[in-house]
């Protein structure tokens, strides 16, 4: 049994459910106790859908149980089909229809139903949402391929290059989803960046795909992997049995769409010089212009699913000159990528889905600026730290109605300003240094164009009290030590972002030599000797 | 005492309400675990720990809508394959995660062990565990530290509010026997502090006491039940609370719930009779509250009267507030649709109900949508789920789940719970986009 308060991500068939959602003329029938339907509300209400999920559910209740909730099954696959008319139905179990072993696929599969029935396992009480989604999307494209899989032994395909030569080179973009995050921004951006170094894209899958564009991903030159938690198994599949190349970089910063430039410039010999020098991005400029000067060596903690969490820390540390203190993910399947990114930054990866862990290392290593999902802006804000949302799980309020894609120059543009605007600003976080007695400048003070956290703060019953008071955040200092009034006078004029760094290096210093009474000095020769 | 007067001559009239038409298909309902969202917030001293899956946790955190509490006294032990294998094995893990958990929360004194659809189909008994972990090694009912309690809140076995039920029956053992001679009010359902106030003010003046409201902030001091206990139900989902105390020798009082000035007359009205109040008394506290409640009404009376509704099934509180609704604000009812039909409760209600309502218990939410779609109600009382699918096609729509975090019991809520209708129709009006 595994504690949880938050969890990351929902169980394998909110996955499977993403997929149906995602796509057009697919429908879902899930085998799931009553009260499993509260998963819509996500797609209504947190995408603010327009239409329900595709998903018919069994909702079987305790009588269901004591008669017969295969049949039960039946009946609702049959009903689900005469009144969606579907082109594909995808059939898989929640938890507890699974415990049941009912084999709802097989089940469904023998019924004779004039359409693609793609039966699901979905591992519910080992996997979880990401997972369901890749394998759900995996399924359908093995399901509505298998036909055309080249027989072994015959031609190879040619080279991209070759392919091209005398057209435009078409590409499929896969992995973006309902729910995640920013994907229906992403996939327009990239088509426009596409087409401007003469790339056609042939389908975006799964958003807005039917089981018929599916049957044509082959006729693309290559596929674009633009969120490998979802569709890295398809793109392998698709690499092993049709020999289409798969472009891996993903297209978020400007070196990460540069990258994905020039690795579809060797695949297609397209001369993108033009397109990458050119490219429409402001963020270079802005970071270099002197006011993002504040900028400089800002330590921030990343948390996110990979694709993002990677990408996050390359930003962070090539293009926006912060510090990376922290980075992490609850991508179990893509842990191995993740910690080569680490190693990059000289940090140790956090792996985990307990949201209670990441609060803990949040609270360690003070960062001044917090990259995460919507647990992270939860923690951030119980830290009074400045955050910003960039991976799923995110809330409505990360649903923007405008624009706001986060791959390509543009979606650079949209990162400059939302990871840049939660933090103070160059010239108030020096003044806030230098008179900190001043009645509005003072440690509780928050950016002044942003809304007050500490009066929120002080109401909520239920949250630990914010910087280096916090018992959460800094354990009690080690037995016999204790602080001189005019030590903790000195203490109380560090930037309180490092305080408690402060406090918890002068402690221990002080304990490791024996120091009884933590004076100035001592806290200047603690700051000697743990200084960079 | 015309409130009261009014109920008690319904009760003689004993009209036979048409039957429900029964429907069976696709439920759209929250299960009983979403009870714990609101009951967390209640019992302060108290825990759930759900017993149950990752879909368990999920739901919690969604039901919940925003997760805006540090750390929640609401968590899920999550089962694992390594779980399944067998049950001895689930009972040791249960017991590491209780104690990783308490030593985390030294403030917690009573602990839920909530079971779920899948705790249930491998038959973990949760009962057996609490008892366990009370008694035994860990000993956690040491002196009184923490009392262990377990109910389920499955979907097997429970839609939405029935959670609350279970919860508060799992209480009821656990109250203190009510010594022959004295006698007590006791209040049932969760209610807003500043209702619960209220409704102590309304109590005292009535010369009604010691009166007690269940669920409580404080789980060590629960109120005593027995022979002199009078009942009466705030909300209309304690079926299975109802039966217990009905068997430790309280008395049920059957009436109209507390929504809508008629519905909080009623109520209140059968307090007082079963107590022993004069009518003059009665009417006496009663009549101011019952005024300004009915003059704040007027305003959104204007707004509803008319309107057509129809109400999905979700929280059990369908019935109450459509004749709420029907009698105090005019509105025309098309259906009104419930998960279950319980008669003990309801009958009241339904005595008051308007004719040629179309009462629909369970659940084929294919079919209600193609009525809905058919129909097309000024306004649809329905779950999170299908609500903005509805406002697509230019339907109206209220959020039920509001209905139960909102305070809308008694006079001085009429009106508010009035204006969550309303609100709607206003916006839809107003909105020139």
């Amino acid at each position: 049994m595994q504690l949880t308060v938050w969890t990351y991500e929902g169980p394998p068939h909110i996955g499977a459910m993403r997929i149906a959602a995602s796509m057009n003329a697919v429908h879902c029938v899930l085998h799931a106790p009553q009260g499993d339907t509260y998963a819509d509300l996500l797609f209504t209400m947190i995408e603010r859908s327009e239409r329900r999920p595709p998903v018919s559910y069994t909702t079987f209740k305790a009588r269901d149980m004591g008669t017969d909730t295969a049949e039960l099954l039946k009946t609702r696959v049959q009903e689900t089909y005469d009144r969606f008319r579907p082109d594909l139905l995808l059939v898989g179990e929640a938890c507890t229809a699974e415990l049941l072993q009912d084999q709802a696929g097989g089940l469904a599969e023998s019924m004779g139903l004039p359409i693609p029935v793609v039966p699901l396992e979905l591992s519910a009480f080992s996997r979880q949402e990401n997972w369901g989604a890749s394998e759900t999307f995996y399924q359908i494209v093995r399901r509505v391929l298998h036909a055309q899989v080249p027989a072994p032994g015959s031609a190879p395909r040619a080279p991209v290059s070759e392919r091209c030569a005398n057209r435009r080179p078409l590409a499929n973009l896969l992995g973006a989803t309902s729910l995640g995050f920013r994907c229906r921004d992403d996939v327009v951006e990239l088509t426009r960046l596409l087409d401007s170094i003469g790339v056609d894209v042939n389908l975006v899958a799964p958003l807005g795909a039917t089981p018929a564009d599916i049957a044509r991903i082959p006729e693309a030159d290559f596929n674009c992997c633009l969120y490998p938690e979802v569709a890295a198994s398809a793109c392998g599949w698709l690499e092993r049995m049709f020999k289409q190349p798969t472009v891996k970089a993903i297209p978020i910063g400007f070196g990460g769409t540069r990258d994905f430039l020039r690795e579809i410039a060797a695949l297609t010999g397209i001369d993108v010089s033009a397109a990458v020098a050119a490219g429409t991005s402001r963020l270079p400029w802005y970071s270099r212009s002197v006011d993002s000067t504040y900028l400089t060596g800002k330590r921030v903690f990343i948390f996110a699913d990979a694709t993002h969490a990677i990408a996050a820390a390359r930003i962070c540390s090539e293009e926006l000159g912060f510090k990376v203190v922290g980075l992490g993910t609850y991508s179990r399947e893509l842990a191995r990528e993740v910690r080569a990114a680490a190693a990059r930054y000289r940090v140790e990866a956090l792996i985990t889905d307990d949201y209670l862990e990441v609060e803990a290392q949040v609270a360690a290593l003070h960062p001044e600026l917090v990259l995460g999902s919507q647990m992270e802006r939860h923690i951030a804000k119980r830290f009074g730290v400045p955050c910003a949302v960039i991976s799923a799980p995110h809330h409505v309020q990360d649903c923007p109605a405008r624009y706001a894609p986060q791959m390509g120059f543009e979606g650079t543009n949209v990162i400059f300003d939302t990871w840049v605007h939660p933090l103070m600003m160059g010239l108030e976080e020096h003044l806030l240094t230098m008179f900190r007695g001043d009645a509005e400048f003072h440690d509780e003070a928050t950016p002044s164009h942003l809304h007050s956290p500490a009066k929120a703060r002080a109401t909520t019953p239920e949250t630990v009290s914010v910087a280096d008071s916090s018992p959460a955040a800094d354990p009690a200092p080690a037995a016999g030590v204790v602080w001189s009034p005019e030590g903790e006078r000195e203490l109380k004029k560090i930037p309180f972002f490092v305080r408690g760094k402060a406090r918890r290096n002068t402690e221990l210093f002080a304990a490791e030599r024996g120091i009884q009474t933590i004076t100035v000095e001592t806290l200047y020769d603690a700051k000697a000797h743990f200084g960079r | 005492m015309s409130g009261a007067a009014a109920a008690d001559a319904t009760l003689v009239r004993e009209r036979a309400y048409p039957e429900p038409l029964r429907e069976q298909g696709q439920c759209e309902v929250f299960c009983g675990l979403s009870a714990i969202v609101w009951l967390h917030r209640k019992m302060h001293d108290t825990f759930f720990l759900v017993v149950g899956s990752r879909t368990c946790a999920h739901l919690l955190q969604s039901a919940a809508g925003v997760m805006i509490f540090a750390e929640p006294r609401f968590a899920t032990a999550i089962l694992q394959e390594r779980d399944l294998a067998g049950i001895a094995d689930c009972h040791d893990e249960l017991d590491l995660v209780v104690t990783r958990l308490l030593e985390r929360r030294a403030d917690i004194r009573t602990l839920f062990l909530v079971g779920s659809c899948p705790s249930e189909v491998i038959k973990l008994d949760l009962q057996k565990a609490a008892e366990r972990l009370t008694k035994g090694p860990l000993g956690l009912g040491g002196g009184g530290r923490v009392k262990v309690l377990a109910f389920s809140g499955s979907g097997l076995e429970t839609t939405f509010t029935q959670g609350e039920d279970q919860c508060v029956a799992a209480l009821v053992p656990e109250l203190p026997r009510l010594p022959a001679g004295e006698r007590n009010l006791l209040v049932l359902g969760t209610l807003a502090d500043v209702v619960e106030d209220q409704f102590r003010r309304l109590f005292e003046s009535l010369g009604i006491g010691p009166v007690h409201f269940i669920p409580g902030t404080d789980t060590h001091a629960l109120p005593p039940v027995g022979e002199g206990t009078i009942v009466l139900f705030a909300q209309p989902f304690f079926n299975e609370t109802a039966g217990l105390l009905a068997s430790r020798g309280a008395r049920l009082l059957n009436t109209p719930f507390p929504f809508g000035v008629e519905g909080t007359l009623a109520w209140l009205g059968a307090a007082a009779r079963a107590w022993g109040v004069s009518d003059e008394q009665f009417e006496r506290v009663t009549a101011a509250p019952a005024e300004r409640a009915r003059g704040s009404l007027g305003r959104y009376r204007e707004v509803l009267a008319g309107r057509r509704m129809t109400f999905l099934p979700d929280s059990q509180l369908e019935i109450p507030l459509a004749r709420f609704l029907a009698r105090e604000c005019g509105v025309e009812l098309l259906e009104v649709g419930t998960p279950y039909l319980d008669r003990r409760a309801m009958q009241p209600e339904l005595d008051l109900f308007p004719a040629g309502v179309r009462l629909v218990e369970g659940q084929d939410v294919e079919r209600q949508l193609d009525r809905v779609a058919a129909e097309r109600p000024d306004l649809t009382v329905c779950g999170l789920g299908l609500a903005n699918p509805l406002e697509a096609q230019g339907l109206r729509t209220k959020w039920a789940i509001e209905l139960v975090f909102t305070p809308i019991h008694g006079f001085e809520q009429a009106a508010d719970l009035a204006e969550l209708f309303a609100r709607p129709l206003l916006r839809s009006a107003a909105l020139k986009v």
